[in-house]
């Protein structure tokens, strides 16, 4: 109970401070695209040099915590996710947006946000000596199963058809081996200078989801100038509290699933908001209302990609090993002061230790109340005419492809892909599979070639890859999830006549 | 129409010709830009903005740097871009990584050489160490060698990386033990082959001195040797070196951190640099941010660097050429 002990130095006048400004300031660094929370706490790392190490922690422990949420802002009134944990909020979030129920959206991705947020905390307080043992159980050949899981996953992410779904992936795939490989260093596909580092995700994630929409729009700004206008309906908070408890699963799901995948290192927060999503469909009563501004899909998306923040410091905090390129910049946080983590820092500092994660804390909760404070305002921007938001939207995705690093480079990728994308949507594919093929791929790659490296040292490739019981319950999850795309796949030919795929493929377009 | 294009160009190049001739009075006259070849929370990014947070003050550049970062390819994709592509204004500076970069430009298949790029200062230097688990039977090198001679070629063990620093020590041990030994370049860079040491997936590994010493403080690892001349006798006094332990490895794996930069800069900015930066790493206050994270500080000026890198091109073209 220690944490409730240190609770007192967060609301000193000088750190409460400091936490509504990482608070609000990383709501907004979360919201601006093309800047993800690891950008966004590097950049709050400079002005920690001239704070008292706890001081500092607490401006990032705050920015950390409101930047991951922040990210639905600009995912569910733009469609364009802020960082990768923010994909599957599009999905429905958006949906919801352009029907009017923005501020719905708004309220339920916040209170969920919180909610898991709180849950992911709670377990690093209370479990993270457990937690740790389990961010170690994965090695190479795990993360390979993992990334395997993950492509299971994009056939049925797609709502229209698995086939198709697949195939975007596919192109998500190929996509990733443009550039160096990561291990052996050789260049693959390097056509143009601009991608011979390779396609950068968050420039990739901005073109693919926002360029096809601001093309739809300024087709529509000139046919119709104001019959799309639609009215923004208003949604009481307190009715957005009932949805979010009323929707039990999607929370449950949301909440346990971004905790477990948060911990795994390397891989957890880029694909714990599209997991959940999808399990969450999965599970369902109502799953075939995902994809067309369903609640639950905000709900699951958002709570997971919180509750991954609390979990995927256990790694920095017990063993010294950033688990997340944002832990890895927490981590200079702490050095700069002198401190390093590990089993005793609870022990040497624990002031220090107690008041950031007791930040995070009380962060999670302001940042619900300035969320839910701004969602009102916020969802205006679903009256601005198209003509007007396709122009701010392409504006906001050129600045965002720029900023990640400085480069024109990634600001043509995105127009590329995103160009591209428009007509792949025309024909029926997403963009969420192939993004997440994108940033699969090369996980999947260099955990295989390290896993056969070390492999071939000892016990071979087949002994390896296939032993070990998280390696074959991995493998089981993902023989049954392609079953279960399988079987889907089959009940919805039976069921659907030519005719109504074709109406249903035309709707969709 | 054509030739009127051309005039203009012509004209517009000599202009901001002139305008650029005659800013060097004045230069720094904007903020700079730092390209650091990993990414955002790797121990050269951060060092990186430790060393320029006093770029601002009177006494050092007068204008402030920001750190750009462009990870890839164990740093491949920073440098390409920053040989190929940097602009040789002043105001695009990159951290290099010794012997990375040089290993990297021998092995070929990037667009970069140490012709490329002019050294500034540097401002670290981070040996190379070989770790164990801390539950590893393993009590020194010479248990380490003794298991690779028993199983050749299955003495597993983790690094950031191919050609880089952890490599060359890698490679130096091989051929000094008369060894077979099974390198495993880690996707993740050092945190990532520091948590396959620790989790148990390798035998062993080969990382940074000043991460494996946080990680022995957290009692997660055993530091079995130094790849240097000397012992670091401010973090790790009781760990031998290599040579101490009978095998003939120099500082040619050392990982020397510092600022260049692109090839065809104006000589008055790279004097300029030359003669503030250096400067800018002995602030005190950098000095003690630096010792509190546990990073070696180790200041050159230019033509100690020049000379350094001519020294690690000779060595690493000799232990490459036997690949």
């Amino acid at each position: 109970m220690d944490f409730l002990f240190y609770m007192g130095d967060v609301f000193t006048p000088i750190n409460f401070g400091l936490l509504l400004l990482g608070t609000i300031g990383g709501l907004i660094l979360g919201a601006t695209p093309g800047l993800s929370p690891t950008m966004a706490v590097a950049l709050l790392i400079p002005f920690t040099f001239q704070l008292e190490p706890q001081q500092g922690l607490i401006l990032l422990g705050a920015a950390y915590t409101s930047t991951v949420a922040g990210g639905a802002v600009s995912a569910i009134l733009l469609k364009i996710p802020g960082a990768p944990a923010n994909i599957a909020t599009t999905l429905d979030g958006h949906t919801m947006a352009t029907k009017g129920e923005g501020a719905k959206a708004l309220q339920l991705s916040f209170i969920a946000s919180a909610i898991g947020g709180l849950f992911g905390v709670f377990l690093l307080i209370f479990l993270t000596p457990v937690l740790a043992q389990w961010a170690l159980a994965f090695g190479p050949s795990h993360l390979f199963w993992l990334a395997i899981l993950g492509v299971t996953v994009i056939g049925t992410l797609d709502s229209s058809s698995v086939v198709k779904g697949l195939l975007s992936g596919c192109i998500g795939l190929w996509l990733a081996t443009i550039g160096f490989d990561d291990i052996m260093g050789a260049q693959r596909f390097i056509f143009h200078p601009a991608v011979s580092g390779g396609i950068n995700v968050i420039p990739a994630l901005i073109g693919l989801f926002a360029i096809p929409q601001v093309i739809t729009m300024f087709t529509k700004g000139r046919s119709s100038d104001d019959a799309e206008v639609i009215s923004v309906q208003k949604h009481p908070i307190r009715l957005a509290f009932v949805e979010v408890f009323k929707r039990k699963t999607a929370l449950a799901i949301g909440t346990i699933t971004g905790s477990i995948i948060g911990l795994i290192p390397g891989v957890g927060g880029q694909i714990a908001g599209l997991v959940a999503y999808d399990q969450s469909k999965k599970f369902s009563k109502e799953s075939e209302k995902f994809g067309t501004g369903h609640s639950e899909g905000v709900i699951a998306a958002e709570s997971a990609n919180n509750a991954m923040v609390g979990p995927s410091l256990v790694p920095l905090l017990t063993l010294s090993i950033p688990g997340s390129p944002t832990a890895a910049v927490l981590l200079g946080g702490l050095l700069i002061h002198g401190i390093f983590p590990g089993p005793d820092l609870f022990m040497n500092y624990p002031q220090v230790a107690w008041t950031f994660i007791d930040s995070m804390l009380i962060g999670q909760i302001l940042m619900c109340i300035f969320g839910l404070y701004i969602a009102g305002l916020a969802a205006s921007v679903a009256r601005v005419p198209h003509a007007v938001m396709a122009a701010i939207v392409l504006g906001l995705a050129v600045f965002g492809s720029y900023s990640v690093q400085n480069s024109m480079g990634d600001v043509y990728v995105m127009g590329t892909l995103g160009l591209a994308m428009y007509f792949l949507e025309r024909f029926g594919f997403s963009a969420a599979p192939l993004v997440l093929g994108l940033i699969l791929g090369p996980i999947a790659e260099a955990n295989f070639i390290q896993g056969s490296m070390i492999a071939n040292a000892t016990v071979g490739t087949g002994t390896y890859f296939f032993t070990g019981w998280l390696n074959w319950l991995l493998i089981i999850i993902v023989l049954a999830s392609i079953g279960y795309s399988v079987w889907m796949e089959v009940m919805a030919r039976r069921y659907t006549t030519k005719e109504e795929a074709v109406a249903k493929e035309e709707a969709l377009s | 129409m054509k030739k009127w294009i051309a005039g203009a160009a012509v004209a517009l190049a000599t202009m901001t010709g002139q305008a650029f001739a005659e800013g060097h009075g004045d230069y720094p006259e904007r903020p700079i830009m730092l390209m650091v070849s990993y990414g955002a929370g790797g121990a050269t990014d951060f060092q990186a903005r430790i060393v320029t947070m006093t770029a601002g003050n009177e006494d050092a550049l007068g204008m402030p740097i920001a750190i750009v970062n462009r990870p890839g390819a164990g740093g491949r994709v920073g440098w390409n871009w920053f040989a190929t592509e940097a602009e040789a204004d002043g105001y695009t500076l990159g951290a290099y990584n010794i012997p990375h970069f040089v290993a990297q430009s021998i092995e070929g298949g990037v667009s970069y050489s140490s012709d490329s790029f002019e050294p500034i200062a540097n401002w670290g230097a981070d040996p190379a160490v070989f770790v164990v688990g801390a539950d590893s039977d393993f009590n020194s090198m010479e248990d380490v060698v003794n298991y690779a001679k028993a199983n050749p070629g299955g003495l597993t063990f983790s690094g950031a990386g191919l050609f880089v620093g952890h490599h060359i020590a890698a490679l130096q041990l091989e051929k000094a033990a008369g060894v077979e030994l099974a390198y495993i370049p880690n996707n993740a860079g050092g945190a990532g082959a520091m948590r396959a040491v620790i989790a148990g997936e390798v035998l062993g590994g080969v990382n940074n001195l000043s991460d494996a010493f946080r990680a022995q403080a957290a009692g997660n690892v055993k530091i079995l040797g130094v790849f240097d001349l000397e012992r670091n006798a401010e973090f790790l006094p009781d760990v031998p070196t290599m040579m101490e332990q009978g095998f003939d490895i120099d500082n040619a794996s050392v990982n020397f951190r510092g600022v260049m930069v692109p090839k065809g800069t104006p000589q008055e900015v790279i004097d300029h640099l030359a003669a503030t930066v250096p400067t800018m790493f002995e602030n005190g206050r950098v000095q003690s941010r630096m010792a509190a994270g546990g990073s070696p500080m180790h200041i050159m000026t230019r033509d100690e660097v020049l000379e350094m890198w001519a020294a690690r091109q000779a060595t690493l073209e000799e232990l490459l050429a036997d690949l």
